[in-house]
């Protein structure tokens, strides 16, 4: 199952949004990497590292960030890990994450969890 | 120039930083989200310690080593660029152990391309990259008319100071002061500040 990991700047609202995706996917590895260390806001090149090896595996890995720092730290840590099949999705944190989880436990590729995740950029809500 | 001097350049720019750090952090909470100051003191703070660490004569090592440090301790957006300038500086050095001044704006060259690739950004969004590129520009023009170490840095600075004037009148396009839209207009970009800082406190170190 492809992995996913949520960057955030805030530790809650990266464990709440996989909080949330585990409700449609007990089953798929998936990591917050939000916050720094010390507890205060912001994006640790350390925890995003953590995250991404705690749930790569040969399916591969699929990355939700908020933004800013996130997104840049994200890049460096894929340049630093220089894995193939890693990607980062441009969506929407909270609808990507879910959407993605529900893809990768239907045991969809990385390239087709990645596209659900995207997809999640013309969800309308009403 | 030697490595212990680009060491003690280093610890200069932190005690600059340290200094200026609630004014940095004053400037982002009008416009960005508040932590550019702090963040960058706690960035420095922890490239203090791990340089003083380093037994090298190697200034791209010591560089590199910067930048990475920056990377993991800063925690925003100016961690990954800030970090991304001094390891791409580091690499222009990479295994010298002497640092001339056309070597530092090599270095600055290549910082500024870092950032601009990390950022996806270009001059004039209201970023560093508007204190940074001027201040490239000046000193390269200014080596070529002659000067001294000394006079060059002085342009350096004066030009990122403009730089810095020039941020207030425009529209923020990148980094969370583009939530803002027209009304970051009249305040001046903590980035383009810190780096106009750094560049001070090196043209202070090599004037003390």
């Amino acid at each position: 199952m492809v992995g996913i990991v949520v960057v955030s700047h805030s530790a809650h609202l990266a464990e709440g949004v996989i909080e949330l995706a585990r409700l449609v996917s007990a089953d798929c590895p998936i990591a917050a990497a939000g916050g720094l260390e010390d507890g205060s806001f912001g994006t640790s090149y350390e925890r995003i590292m953590n995250a991404v090896e705690s749930v790569h595996n040969e399916d591969g890995t699929l990355i939700l960030m908020d933004m800013g720092s996130a997104v840049m730290t994200t890049e460096m840590v894929l340049e630093d890990l220089n894995y193939e099949n890693i990607r980062m999705a441009d969506c929407p944190v909270v609808e990507g994450a879910i959407a993605a989880a529900a893809a990768s436990s239907g045991g969809m590729t990385l390239e087709e969890t990645y596209q659900e995740a995207l997809s999640a950029k013309n969800v309308q809500k009403f | 120039m030697d490595a212990k001097k680009i060491t003690e350049i280093l610890h200069a720019l932190s005690s600059k930083i340290d200094k200026e750090k609630e004014f940095l952090t004053e400037l982002d909470n009008v416009i960005g989200d508040g932590d550019h100051g702090i963040n960058m003191a706690r960035g420095f703070k922890a490239v203090d310690a791990k340089i003083d660490t380093l037994e090298t004569e190697d200034i791209g090592e010591i560089l590199r080593t910067a930048g990475m440090t920056l990377v993991s301790t800063v925690g925003g957006a100016s961690g990954p660029l800030y970090g991304t300038a001094f390891m791409k500086a580091g690499m222009t050095m990479s295994k010298k152990t002497q640092i001339s001044l056309s070597d530092f704006l090599a270095c600055l060259n290549a910082a500024v391309e870092g950032v601009k690739m990390r950022g996806k950004s270009v001059q004039g969004e209201k970023t560093m990259l508007d204190a940074m590129i001027p201040a490239l520009e000046a000193m390269n023009k200014a080596i070529e008319q002659g000067l001294t170490s000394a006079d060059v840095l002085k342009c350096g600075t004066e030009a990122a100071r403009q730089g810095v004037e020039y941020t207030k009148t425009i529209i923020a396009t990148k980094g969370r002061a583009s939530y803002l839209g027209e009304r970051s207009i009249g305040h001046q970009d903590p980035g383009a500040t810190s780096f106009t800082n750094m560049l001070e406190a090196v043209y202070d170190y090599i004037t003390a």
